[in-house]
């Protein structure tokens, strides 16, 4: 009994906090300690604010744009990985594919951002700090999460069908897009929705690689949070959270069904 | 096509893309780290350049590092990044051990949900969780109005914009990365090595401190390092929830970027905070790939 007390606690360490903050939102009050009844005014507030809409749409933007090339570069990570055993640079390669899983985010970002000066100076491209450096940015570390969630499935793969449709004579890629894609296919959702939410997520990355003509949502927040906490930003995050679930909710009914329907 | 070809075409793009994307860039940040700060676009002076008659010039200094080693404001930002991590490590421990422990021995059909509930936050803005602490911790905030009223303290404390501040969102916001691991490895554990210990006249505490507690230390040492190692170079949390005396590194390589221009001293500060992580961060590797091994 005290063991689910102490689980009931974490889970209340966990999602107080967010809970506090959605509450807020409708408080008609500016202070946060004072209810002062019940209002969706900061709502509608925002929906004025063009800075914040012009954000929100440019990290949407960059959000699917990175989310897909990282599904697509982290899949075919996680077959290499899974299926390939020797070649030349195999340690190095994973080794490149797990590091951005835990590198501290200053260190990427300043990277990248040195990165791209070099090129920009060396060859003209990517000029300055746009939406493209953004993508790729974003592309390259939430690869490695497509990768982990991609590989584990793979592994898990019963071998046997690949055989048998290579045994009745399909080519490899026939029996790629024909039989292991459609398995896998749960976990590339899965994948490309967590690229998504790093990518929309995104703040010290995106400070470095962001420049004034290209602003992502998370860096507006940033900036304003910065200043204090205020029931705008309250009522902006209470829909980021709201978006973000019922994502993962239709996320997760989806993997789960696929799991129930897949004969044993 | 051979097969050795399409093998070749599957693993090239990701290879390349990585390579010119993840390890080309550490490369750049060790050059730059051993130029000359400039005042221009880019505010460095190149490393080598082709002098008259086709001489080629190279110009590298440690001054940067020199600096570093110098200002003892680095040498405590980086033990006062490792200490706090080292804390929030412990937290993320104190409350994610009972939590896995539970969810691991709680009836099947309920486990994945729970595990759900530990993952959704991670799911959900950083940034705004982080955020949302802000509110809670501030002199005038919901935890000392909570604490006034029911006449525990009667002055405000002082939470935000100290190091407990920042502690607590980190432990906060890692808590999913150390329950996850720890519920894997207690989740595999073979019960009856319990029900053998308590035969054996074990009392439940002496069976957990005996048997439980040892074949958990992989999951132990996996979360930790998922904790720790990012916790070192945050910068969002101690900037948002610490003083401005809460020194860590992730901030000071963010201030000699952004704020002084220095951009060898921050490609310094970066590669110095590497190898202050590279042992972690080989550890947790070589775990990875000895789970992929037992994976099969």
């Amino acid at each position: 009994m005290i063991l689910y007390s102490l689980l009931a606690l974490a889970y209340a360490f966990l999602y107080l906090p967010i809970v506090v903050m959605v509450i807020f939102s409708f408080n008609a009050s500016r202070l946060v300690t004072v209810w002062g009844g019940f209002s969706t005014k900061w709502y509608g507030e925002l929906l004025h604010d063009e800075k914040v809409l012009d954000a929100a749409w440019l990290s949407l933007k960059v959000a699917m744009t990175s989310a897909t090339m990282a599904t697509v570069l982290g899949t075919l990570a996680a077959v290499v990985l899974v299926r390939f055993h020797r070649f030349a640079g195999r340690t190095l390669f994973s080794g490149l594919v797990t590091a951005p899983l835990v590198m501290p985010e200053v260190i990427t970002g300043l990277a990248l951002l040195l990165l791209f000066v070099a090129m920009e100076h060396s060859f003209g491209w990517p000029a300055g700090r746009s939406m493209t450096t953004l993508v790729i940015a974003h592309a390259t570390f939430s690869l490695s999460f497509v990768t982990v969630v991609v590989r584990s499935r793979l592994a898990q793969m019963d071998l046997s069908l690949e055989e048998a449709a290579m045994d009745l004579g399909a080519r490899p890629l026939t029996v790629f897009m024909s039989v292991t894609l459609p398995l896998i296919a749960p976990a590339l959702l899965a994948g490309w929705l967590l690229a998504f939410t790093l990518s929309i997520d995104d703040v010290v990355i995106s400070a470095f690689v962001s420049g004034p003509g290209a602003t992502p949502l998370p860096i507006v927040i940033f900036s304003k949070v910065r200043l204090g906490v205020s029931p705008e930003i309250n009522a902006l995050a209470t829909i980021v959270v709201a978006l973000v679930g019922v994502a993962m909710a239709i996320a997760g009914r989806v993997a789960l069904n696929r799991e129930h329907a897949r004969p044993a | 096509m051979t097969p050795r070809l399409g093998r070749f075409l599957v693993g090239l793009p990701p290879y390349a893309w990585l390579a010119l994307f993840f390890l080309v860039p550490f490369l750049i940040v060790l050059k730059i780290s051993l130029s000359e700060p400039a005042a221009g676009i880019p505010p460095y002076m190149p490393l080598w350049e082709w002098g008259e008659g086709a001489a080629l010039e190279i110009r590298a200094t440690l001054a940067s590092y020199a600096g570093l080693f110098g200002d003892e404001l680095y040498a405590y930002a980086y033990v006062n990044s490792i200490r706090i991590a080292g804390i929030a490590t412990l937290g993320c421990l104190l409350i994610g051990y009972p939590a896995a422990y539970a969810i691991a021995r709680s009836p099947t059909a309920w486990r994945q949900s729970l595990l759900l509930l530990v993952a959704l936050p991670f799911w959900t803005s950083f940034l705004i969780r982080v955020y949302a602490w802000i509110g809670i911790l501030k002199t005038e905030g919901l935890l000392n109005a909570l604490l006034l009223g029911l006449g525990v303290i009667t002055e405000p404390l002082q939470i935000l914009q100290t190091d407990l501040a920042v502690i607590i969102g980190m432990t906060y916001s890692y808590l999913p990365f150390m329950v996850l691991p720890l519920y894997a490895t207690l989740e595999k554990m073979d019960l009856s090595l319990l029900e053998a210990a308590a035969d054996l006249g074990c009392k439940p505490h002496q069976a957990f401190l005996a048997v439980t507690l040892p074949l958990s230390v992989p999951g132990i040492v996996a979360g930790s390092l998922l904790v720790f190692i990012p916790a070192v170079g945050e910068f969002v949390i101690p900037d948002l929830l610490g003083g401005p005396d809460t020194l860590m590194i992730g901030k000071v390589l963010w201030a000699e970027f952004f704020d002084n221009r220095d951009w060898p001293m921050a490609s310094a500060v970066a590669v110095a905070m590497l190898v202050v992580l590279v042992v972690p961060i080989m550890l947790i590797q070589s775990a990875r790939s000895k789970a992929e091994e037992s994976e099969g």
